[in-house]
């Protein structure tokens, strides 16, 4: 097992108001660590770190055996986003969208209308994504995140606009091949859902990690506790 | 090359849906001559004050566009976007310069027959090739520093006011040069030459702010 | 110990700038056309000297900081833009002066020198309000960065194409070579007297950030996250 993430002391501050702070864990590759916190544990911060978006003020970080930020350059393009802004202009379709992000990541246009059509939007995706329902970009912003086949997926709230079908539709794109799981970061406010799906859980408080074990030891009070 | 086509592709068919730039620049351009119609109540003009009033349009013209250049990608995530990608950063900043002079020239399209029609005594044809090459050079100096400064203000509280106030005074040398040079081009009677003088000058501008701003731009990009 | 040689600097601030005014007003010659009002030349020149190599210098630290990302070189990028600018109000309004006793107005187009000021003094007084515009510190410091390299590639060329501009019209023959013995020496020991203004100025600035940067950290040591956070600022925090 390689290890895929890998946090010391891990740190971000904006000026003096601190998002984060002290969070140390490693996370093997093709495992799942999902994260709880009430809005404002710096979850999102983590993730725009682990994204290469955001340099870190404090500690270390290597993601995919790369050190960031220097070698951020080599992360990149391994790595998959999909957070509360779907990142699609408003004004493009979701195959115009896609097709740029297939340009920018060197992908082949087939798998543009692959994904579409994976995603249930085959019959819609030449119309603007201005025109689609919450649920419509996030599944589109879903197809983006995955377009480059990325070995680690960080996911902001993935089913937040999703009904359970397209949840449930969208779970084997985002998990990757069964042979070849994708590393997953994944933020969560369902301590139920959330743990089913870990393998290991993070739970935050005010920028501080509260909580760090396996899933299986966790219970789903204890994820609530954080909320409280 | 890939990276700058798809950019550029995609900024050309953002506007080319929303429409958001350059038909409000073309719209205030030939607005802009209107007033000086008034302004200066003169019914024809030439020479130095004829460049004064081209330039001048075309710059503030120009500076619609600079506010919406970087809008949709602050508003939409494209930033974000494009900094996930494995591709060098600079060719934003080579994509959002193009894409704004393609805008200036479309603006030109209109704007320059339309002064012509409007308030040029001479008329455009006695230099017109020399005319269209200074305007390349003012097209490349405003879309180099716009494509900078927009990329600043864009993420700024009140864009749209700091954006114009940091570009336009670095503009001036752009605007002395372009001036100089189109003063003869646009005398009534005859145009006269170019001045290599200024060409140099007005090139030296577009290079040397163009390979600083290449230098300076990846730290704009960052969270 | 912070604050080390500044006392020194300040005295030797002092006594070369009241020598400088000194000789200016009695040692240096009169001007034959001008007479004693060619005396704010020994003020505004190396005013405006020290203010534009400060905006340059202002670029350089910019440089580091970016390199670095050490917010302590953006700190010195926006002191030595923040006395320039200072300075270059008190350029602005000495130059009118000079231009109103000798030559009877208040402004001059011809004069590339004060109009190049004037172009690179509007530009830079974006510089506060764009730093203000910006919330999260760690990007002003770096957008900032950025403004000041910019900036300080800029004052060369623009002082090189505003004079380019004057020179078709009509030949500068006034060079400093021309200037006569004494002439000269006051003029370099003033431009040292304002180059001393503008380290006490730079150094003290510099600590008293710096200070109260500390005392902050000290108080938020003491009463952890009780502590205010600091309200939005366009100069850097340490």
């Amino acid at each position: 097992m390689t290890t895929a993430i890998e946090l010391a002391g891990l740190g971000r501050a904006y000026g003096e108001r601190v998002a984060l702070r002290d969070v140390t864990l490693t996370l093997e590759a093709g495992r799942t660590l999902v994260v709880f916190g009430p809005n404002g544990a710096g979850k999102s911060t983590l993730l725009r770190i682990l994204a290469t978006l955001l340099r870190p003020t404090a500690g270390t970080v290597r993601v995919l055996g790369c050190a960031l930020p220097r070698e951020a350059w080599r992360a990149r393009g391994r790595i998959g986003l999909l957070g509360h802004d779907p990142m699609l202009y408003r004004e493009l379709s979701a195959r115009q969208n896609l097709r740029y992000h297939a340009r920018l990541h060197g992908v082949a246009p087939e798998r543009v209308d692959e994904l579409l059509d994976a995603v249930g939007l085959g019959a819609r995706a030449d119309d603007p994504v201005s025109t689609y329902s919450r649920g419509m970009v996030q599944r589109a912003a879903a197809a983006r995140a995955v377009l480059h086949d990325p070995e680690l997926l960080l996911l902001d709230e993935p089913r937040a606009n999703l009904d359970p079908a397209a949840a449930a539709a969208l779970e084997p794109l985002l998990a990757g091949p069964p042979q070849r799981p994708r590393t997953r970061v994944v933020t969560s406010h369902d301590p139920a859902g959330g743990l089913a799906e870990a393998d290991v859980a993070l739970g935050l408080r005010a920028g501080r990690p509260a909580l760090l074990a396996p899933a299986a030891e966790v219970t789903v009070d204890e994820i609530g506790a954080l909320y409280r | 090359m890939r990276v700058l086509a798809a950019l550029l592709r995609k900024e050309l068919r953002l506007e080319l849906r929303t429409l958001e730039s350059v038909p409000g620049m073309i719209l205030f351009g030939v607005t802009i001559f209107v007033v000086f119609h008034f302004g200066l109540d003169r019914a024809s003009v030439e020479g130095d004050l004829a460049a004064g009033i081209l330039v001048v349009t075309i710059l503030f013209a120009g500076m619609l566009g600079l506010n919406r250049l970087y809008v949709a990608d602050e508003e939409q995530g494209g930033f974000d976007g494009f900094l996930l990608a494995p591709v060098d950063r600079t060719w934003l900043f080579v994509a959002k310069a193009g894409a704004l002079f393609a805008y200036l020239v479309a603006l030109e399209l209109v704007a320059v027959p339309a002064f012509a029609l409007l308030l040029l005594e001479p008329g455009l044809g006695q230099a017109l090739p020399e005319l269209l090459l200074v305007l390349a050079l003012l097209n490349a100096g405003f879309a180099i520093i716009a494509a900078l400064v927009g990329a600043i203000a864009v993420r700024t509280r009140a864009r749209d006011l700091l954006g114009p106030l940091i570009a336009l005074p670095l503009l001036i040398p752009v605007v002395i040069g372009a001036a100089r040079l189109l003063e003869p081009l646009l005398r009534e009677g005859g145009a006269g030459g170019l001045d290599a003088t200024w060409l140099a000058i007005l090139g030296l501008y577009d290079l040397v702010f163009g390979l600083l701003s290449i230098a300076v731009f990846d730290p704009l990009l960052e969270d | 110990m912070h604050g080390k040689g500044l006392r020194g600097l300040s005295v030797a601030t002092i006594v070369v700038l009241v020598g400088a005014f000194a000789i200016a007003a009695f040692y240096a010659p009169l001007d034959a056309d001008q007479g004693f009002r060619q005396k704010i030349f020994y003020l505004h020149v190396p005013l405006a000297i020290v203010s534009l190599v400060g905006f340059i210098v202002g670029g350089l630290l910019a440089v580091q900081h970016l390199r670095s990302r050490a917010s302590i070189w953006d700190l010195r990028s926006y002191v030595a833009i923040h006395i320039s600018l200072i300075l270059g109000v008190a350029v602005l309004v000495t130059g009118a002066i000079w231009a109103k006793t000798s030559w009877g107005v208040w402004w001059l187009w011809d004069e590339p020198t004060l109009v190049s000021f004037l172009i690179v003094f509007l530009l830079y007084a974006t510089y506060t309000p764009m730093r203000f515009a910006i919330e999260d510190p760690e990007r002003q410091a770096r957008y900032a960065s950025v403004f000041a390299i910019a900036g300080g590639a800029f004052v060369p060329i623009c002082f090189g194409a505003v004079r380019a501009q004057e020179q078709e019209v009509h030949p500068q023959t006034f060079g400093s070579g021309e200037l006569p013995g004494p002439m000269w020496l006051t003029f370099l020991v003033s431009l040292a007297g304002m180059a001393l203004l503008f380290a006490t100025l730079y150094r003290f600035e510099i600590e008293t950030k710096l200070t109260r940067g500390r005392l902050r950290a000290l108080r938020r040591r003491l009463l952890d996250d009780d502590a205010p956070v600091q309200r939005r600022s366009a100069a850097p925090t340490i």
